[in-house]
């Protein structure tokens, strides 16, 4: 690792200011993909400052038809959540998928979602449910947050305090895991908030997390498996790589949507 | 440099270190516990699980700065003087390690696994302990000493 300076910061207002005048620094929250990046030599932040352990970022509540999760939340706090497993039981099912024991005892939402690994979990569930990103600066819908590999909305110096979701009236999660990693190969997120308002995310397959469409229209009309069987992917602009080809990806992404379907219709 | 201070295995310690240190290396180094093993670079192999505050960690995947002011046990704090903790005890008796370079990992995140799952089936433990790798015993047999961990444990 590259030398750096380390800095706890003491609140997030002092995170902020900290960030803003040394441009060259890194925000750390659990550091499961940081720090293993910099033990690699790919980056070279000034400076490391840790916001893993503000308590202000951190806990679980249901605040009226929404459920709020601090940035610095633990995947297994997640997990384990009894709010959480009431509220979107398909959440707390996800963050138990993440990485390994190890991992989701350090790793947190927050740093999750402002990373946006194309195969992250976090970010099928943030993009499904419509949640807001909430952070130092403003309120960003799941929508416009998600720019593709590793790019998100967040400007520089922009921290995530929260993530607010608001309630299904069911959900689900399919994950194809690659079987070294951990990493979703392909995960598929399902929500229905009534109405026949259908969200499908798909995260893994494609470089960054995206809305299947097609799936959500179909859904609407028949909430079933077979509503998914009739569709085709495209294997166009998806990933390919040593571990599957773009095809086999695509086929994924119907197996995994019509899993979650399943598993809640 | 740095002066970090940390309670390990239920002692107060201290060391000056880099701020890029790696909590692991201040383990081994610093305070001379090489039970802690480095078996990867890469943040794969849990050979260097340690509890953090009582949760199963990897210490070559946090700063020795992050812990400070931390609750830190080692493979050397989990037995009583001469009496193996469970988990030990089941991973001798069932011959749970060929080499050995994974077990205080392991047994770490046995621990750790047994902690959240009192009772676990195979399938729970496949999930307990997918952050570590053993590249001897094919997992059977470190399945089996989990288990019979648990029933240890249970008394």
């Amino acid at each position: 690792m590259y030398n750096l300076t380390y800095k706890r910061a003491k609140s997030i207002d002092e995170a902020k200011q900290f960030i803003g005048a040394n441009p060259d620094a890194k925000l750390m929250s659990g550091g499961m993909t940081l720090l293993p990046t910099l033990k690699q030599r790919l980056a070279q932040p000034s400076h490391v400052v840790d916001i893993g352990g503000l308590a202000e970022l951190r806990g679980i509540e249901v605040k009226g038809d929404r459920l709020i999760v601090g940035a610095a939340t633990r995947h297994f706090d997640v997990a384990s959540s009894a709010v959480v497993k009431k509220a979107i039981p398909a959440l707390a099912y996800l963050a138990n998928l993440i990485g390994d024991q190890q991992v989701r005892n350090m790793g947190t939402m927050g740093g999750s979602v402002a990373n946006n690994d194309p195969a992250a979990d976090y970010p099928s569930a943030v993009l499904a449910l419509n949640a807001s990103v909430v952070t130092t600066k403003r309120e960003i819908a799941a929508d416009s947050y998600f720019k593709g590999v590793f790019e998100t909305a967040l400007e520089a110096g922009e921290i995530i305090t929260k993530i607010s979701f608001p309630l299904p009236k069911r959900a689900a999660y399919a994950k194809f895991a690659h079987p070294a990693s951990g990493y979703a190969m392909t995960g598929v997120f399902v929500a229905d908030f009534g109405g026949g308002n259908i969200r499908v995310a798909v995260t893994g397959a494609g470089p960054g997390v995206f809305r299947w469409k097609e799936a959500e229209a179909a859904l609407a009309k028949n909430f079933s498996k077979q509503a998914v069987s009739g569709l085709a992917v495209k294997a166009d602009g998806l990933n390919a790589d040593i571990h599957a080809p773009a095809e086999y990806r695509a086929n994924l992404v119907k197996v995994m949507c019509e899993r979650a379907v399943q598993s809640i219709a | 440099m740095a002066k970090v201070a940390m309670k390990v295995n239920g002692k107060q310690m201290s060391g000056d270190v880099e701020d890029r240190t790696l909590l692991v290396d201040f383990i081994r180094d610093t305070l001379a516990l090489t039970g802690t093993h480095i078996g990867c670079d890469t943040s794969q192999c849990g050979a260097c699980t340690i509890q953090l505050n009582g949760r199963a960690v990897k210490s070559c995947t946090m700063l020795a700065a992050q812990a400070e002011g931390a609750d830190i046990m080692t493979i050397e704090g989990l037995a009583q003087g001469d009496k193996l903790h469970p988990v030990q005890q089941a991973f001798t008796e069932c011959h749970a390690l060929q080499c050995g370079f994974c077990t205080p990992g392991m047994i770490m995140a046995s621990v750790g696994l047994l902690k959240d799952t009192p009772k676990p089936t195979d399938e729970e433990i496949y999930h307990g302990l997918e952050g570590n790798l053993c590249r001897c015993t094919g997992y059977i047999n470190i399945v089996k000493a989990v288990k019979r961990a648990s029933q240890l444990m249970a008394g």
